[in-house]
């Protein structure tokens, strides 16, 4: 039970250091500390299933492609502008009210599931499967059509213009 | 296996929902305060975990499997939304030499 807390006290604080350090390239290694929390929170909840995809996609795909734009553009030093003391006070009131807004809205709701666990292991890879691969077979299949998508354009966008250059 | 299933039964569900709203609310609050597109961008991905762990306490709580198969399909979309979104400040970088967002005012309008 402790471990749950812990666990969510680091993710809230790698999380404060991911918006809150000047480094662009501190930043994104505090990113990955924030996933592989989650990656425990995801064994957590025994969905051993999103915690090994969790971990390939974030703390691998993800951060190699934030990695190497941050080298490729040069942007490891903490020389970015930052936002008048004025703008950062009234960003933060207005994340302070969403927060409110949102445990309030919490505490309206019914804890009667509170305690309600399976013991089946829906998380598996097995049982994910079949229902991946039974139900949202259609959904599944779109979405490699978004992946080539995305590939296209992502290399359409980053490639050089030669014409205009 | 029974170790972890006795831990999580005694976490109450609104814990996790608690934490969540923190996760998501801090994101909010790094697009709100910072100008740098690529931190911007990384407080976005921060939003999206929330919400993916949310879905998944969700699931497990309920006994329900298709909100881990939800998580799946965002996890998909968030790989393919950072290859094009980098992709774009790629292109923003090498036109003005810089991240910084008030760059970009003239977007609006």
């Amino acid at each position: 039970m402790s471990l749950f807390y812990v666990v969510a006290f680091l993710s809230i604080i790698f999380a404060l250091l991911v918006i809150f350090t000047k480094n662009p390239v501190h930043s994104v290694l505090y990113l990955i500390a924030t996933f592989f929390t989650f990656t425990i929170h995801y064994i957590i909840l025994n969905a051993q299933f999103l915690a090994v995809v969790n971990f390939i996609v974030y703390m691998g795909a993800i951060m190699v492609l934030f990695l190497f734009v941050l080298m490729l553009m040069n942007l490891n030093k903490d020389t970015e502008p930052m936002k008048s003391t004025l703008l950062k006070v009234v960003g933060a009131i207005a994340g302070g009210c969403l927060l409110v807004t949102l445990v309030g809205s919490m505490k309206t709701l019914s804890s009667a599931s509170t305690t309600a666990m399976d013991n089946t292991g829906i998380g598996l890879v097995e049982n994910l499967g079949k229902v991946l691969f039974s139900d949202f077979l259609l959904p599944f299949e779109l979405s490699s059509i978004l992946l080539l998508a995305a590939m296209v354009g992502a290399v359409l966008l980053a490639k050089r213009d030669n014409k205009t250059a | 296996m029974e170790n972890i299933t006795s831990t999580i039964q005694a976490v109450p569900l609104n814990h996790y929902i608690l934490l969540s709203a923190i996760i998501f609310t801090i994101g909010v609050i790094g697009v709100l305060v910072r100008r740098n597109a690529i931190i911007i961008f990384m407080s976005v991905e921060l939003m999206l975990n929330a919400v993916n762990l949310l879905l998944a306490a969700f699931s497990s709580y309920s006994g329900d499997a298709s909100g881990q198969v939800f998580v799946f399909f965002i996890m998909a979309l968030a790989a393919a939304e950072v290859a094009v979104g980098l992709a774009i400040i790629v292109m923003v970088y090498r036109n003005t030499s810089s991240i910084d967002i008030n760059i970009l005012n003239r977007l609006k309008w």
